[in-house]
């Protein structure tokens, strides 16, 4: 409409008139609007890439002997050890292979720590101990190949760095002092897997059950059975149906779900993004403040021409739509100068913190852009809403006699 | 001349709420004002001049007693309507221009017809009425801390004329103009009210009264 063209024009020529004062104030609104894109784009990719590298195991279940206590038992895969009771029999391994096989695949591991000794340097590590046949499913190679003959081991990419191994290399586990040491060798170099719930093979050693149970004896007696399911949606109908067979006179097993674990983690990635939000939204607050006595500058050096206005037929809400349009224009200018910042920074930001930016365009990361603008045109013109209220509420006469 | 008087006031007081006392601005002031007429408002400052002026321009209401505008009492309107009076039947002239320093002279007149009309101009008046009052369209281009006082003066008289008003209204119009000056202002002005319009002007000066078909003199807040 013309009316509000006029009255438009009025507010841009004032910001125009006042460009340095203008430009600062919108400035704050860059800033928070800055802010609180990137942090929020920052806590997007966080978790976006963390529930990706989580989610690759959300399929598998973790089956371990019930430790007592508290019930749930600490992470699986550290324990291992002394305890005569801490481990899965042969007979509930094969209860939970007749109700799991159908739906995915079953199989169990050994688990020790012990010292070993490669040339001259010595060291401790974990070796795993599992069904030959398991071995292309589970892992990736990145040299050599699988173990074909008993003696014979693949070991985690940490422990090749660590102790320098190469394919070939000769492995002593067990400690001299304490009694027979066996001698293996590296027949491959496994791809890097992460943390993960059911095996962290990257600092461990891996042989076959054979290996396993020659050096450490106790066969038939696991430490910790997986079950990796073919559809993520069975989770409760096997969980139910192992707690039921086992676990029904006494706890003798616990399950552990992944998809729980990587619940837990998202949640609290989301608490803490929620909370980096809040202080960038601080500066916001900064801004507000900063526009707020702008306006207030704005309508105190105009009250003549808000007189002038007002005698010569302006209506109320006219000169209250003229001081809204000047802290909407500030907002808009900023918000837009500010998301397109935001992409530069927010960039560099998820970069330096989250060290990759595979998820930067991702929608669920982009949407805080957009986000953080509202809430920065918002902030703006609410804080417009005094100054611009004031201005239409003088009386025309004193605002004519201001000098 | 018309029946009804274009401006009517009847026992008229105003009084301003004071911390350190009441005032009485305008104590019971009659009288009317017919279409066509030039009257001077004359009186020594303090005495309601600019009360009375700003009574009759819309920008105030009286405490007691009626003001009829056009036909109609201002003392029963609330703002809005106050307002519209101000914007379509009122034309304000200043002693101090109060031009909008935001705008050309050009837009400055254009700004109370978009008002009024809603839409820009395009029937030509606004350059119609400021070549009438001198102004050409290369000085329309300037803000008014460009123009001289003369010129900002005369680009007010087309801003309060640019909406057909009933009534201009003139508040010590050449105050602030040499002598020379300020006589081109009241010779147009002069001739506006020789074109039938209704002009009242506030003045202290009695050379500048003297354009006024009629003076009415104004003394603590009384028509003398």
């Amino acid at each position: 409409m013309i009316i509000k063209d006029i009255i438009f024009q009025l507010s841009i020529r004032s910001i125009r008139l006042h460009f340095l004062r203008s430009v600062l104030a919108a400035l704050g609104i860059v800033i928070g609007v800055v802010a609180i894109a990137s942090m929020g784009m920052m806590g997007a990719n966080m978790t976006l890439s963390v529930t990706e590298e989580l989610s690759s195991m959300a399929d598998t279940l973790v089956v371990t002997a019930y430790s007592g206590g508290g019930g749930g038992g600490g992470m699986p895969g550290m324990g291992g050890g002394g305890d005569d009771d801490d481990y899965i029999s042969q007979d509930e391994f094969d209860a939970v292979e007749r109700i799991a096989a159908k739906y995915g695949t079953v199989y169990a591991i050994y688990q020790e720590s012990d010292t070993i000794e490669v040339g001259d340097k010595k060291g401790r590590a974990t070796m795993y101990g599992l069904d030959e046949d398991m071995f292309p499913g589970l892992f990736t190679l990145t040299e050599g190949a699988f173990p074909r003959s008993t003696n014979s081991v693949v070991v985690g990419p940490m422990l090749v760095e660590r102790l320098d191994l190469k394919v070939g290399s000769k492995i002593e586990i067990g400690d001299p002092d304490e009694g027979s040491t066996t001698t293996v060798r590296v027949v491959g170099i496994l791809e890097e897997r992460g943390m993960s719930q059911d095996i962290n093979s990257d600092m461990a050693i891996i042989g076959s059950e054979k290996l396993f149970t020659g050096i450490f004896g106790g066969e038939g007696e696991y430490d910790q059975v997986n079950i990796v399911l073919n559809d993520l949606d069975d989770t409760e109908t096997v969980t139910d149906q192992i707690e039921d067979k086992l676990n029904r006179k006494e706890d003798t097993v616990t399950i552990q779900d992944s998809s729980r674990m990587i619940e837990s983690i998202t949640g609290t990635l989301s608490t803490m993004t929620i909370f980096v939000m809040a202080i960038a939204g601080i500066s916001l607050l900064v801004a507000a403040v900063s526009i707020f006595n702008v306006m207030m500058m704005s309508v105190t050096e105009r009250i003549r021409e808000i007189g002038i206005l007002r005698s010569i037929g302006t209506q109320k809400n006219e000169v209250r739509s003229m001081f809204l349009y000047e802290s909407a224009i500030l907002g808009v200018l900023g918000a837009v100068i500010g998301a397109v910042v935001s992409l530069t920074v927010g960039w560099l930001v998820v970069l330096a913190m989250v060290g990759s930016t595979e998820y930067f365009f991702a929608p669920a990361s982009l949407v805080y852009v957009p986000f953080a603008m509202a809430i920065g045109t918002v902030t703006c013109i609410l804080s417009g809403l005094y100054p611009a209220w004031s201005a239409s509420n003088l009386d025309p006469i004193e605002a004519l006699r201001a000098e | 001349m018309n029946s009804s008087p274009v401006v009517e006031l009847a026992d008229v007081t105003k009084v301003y709420h004071l911390p350190s006392g009441d005032v009485v601005a305008l104590d019971g002031v009659s009288l009317s004002i017919e279409e066509g007429e030039f009257v001077a408002i004359m009186g020594p400052s303090g005495s309601g001049k600019s009360t009375l002026l700003n009574q009759i321009g819309s920008l105030d209401v009286p405490s007691s007693g009626d003001l009829f505008i056009d036909g109609k009492n201002i003392g029963e309107m609330g703002d809005r309507h106050l307002t519209e009076m101000r914007l379509n039947t009122i034309g304000y002239i200043f002693q101090k221009f109060n031009l909008i320093p935001l705008l050309t002279a050009f837009e400055n007149v254009e700004y109370p017809y978009i008002l009024k009309h809603r839409k820009k101009d395009e029937s030509g008046r606004v350059n119609h009425i400021l070549e009438m009052v001198g102004i050409d369209s290369d000085l329309s281009r300037h803000r008014p801390s460009e123009l001289s006082g003369g010129q900002q003066q005369r680009v007010a008289i087309a801003r309060a004329l640019v909406n057909e008003p009933k009534i201009l209204l003139c508040d010590e119009p050449t105050g602030n103009l040499d002598t020379k000056t300020g006589r081109h202002i009241m010779d147009i002005l002069d001739g506006l009210n020789s074109e039938g319009r209704t002009l009242i002007m506030v003045t202290h000066d009695p050379a500048i009264a003297g354009y006024a078909s009629r003076t009415i003199n104004l003394v603590d807040g009384r028509v003398a």
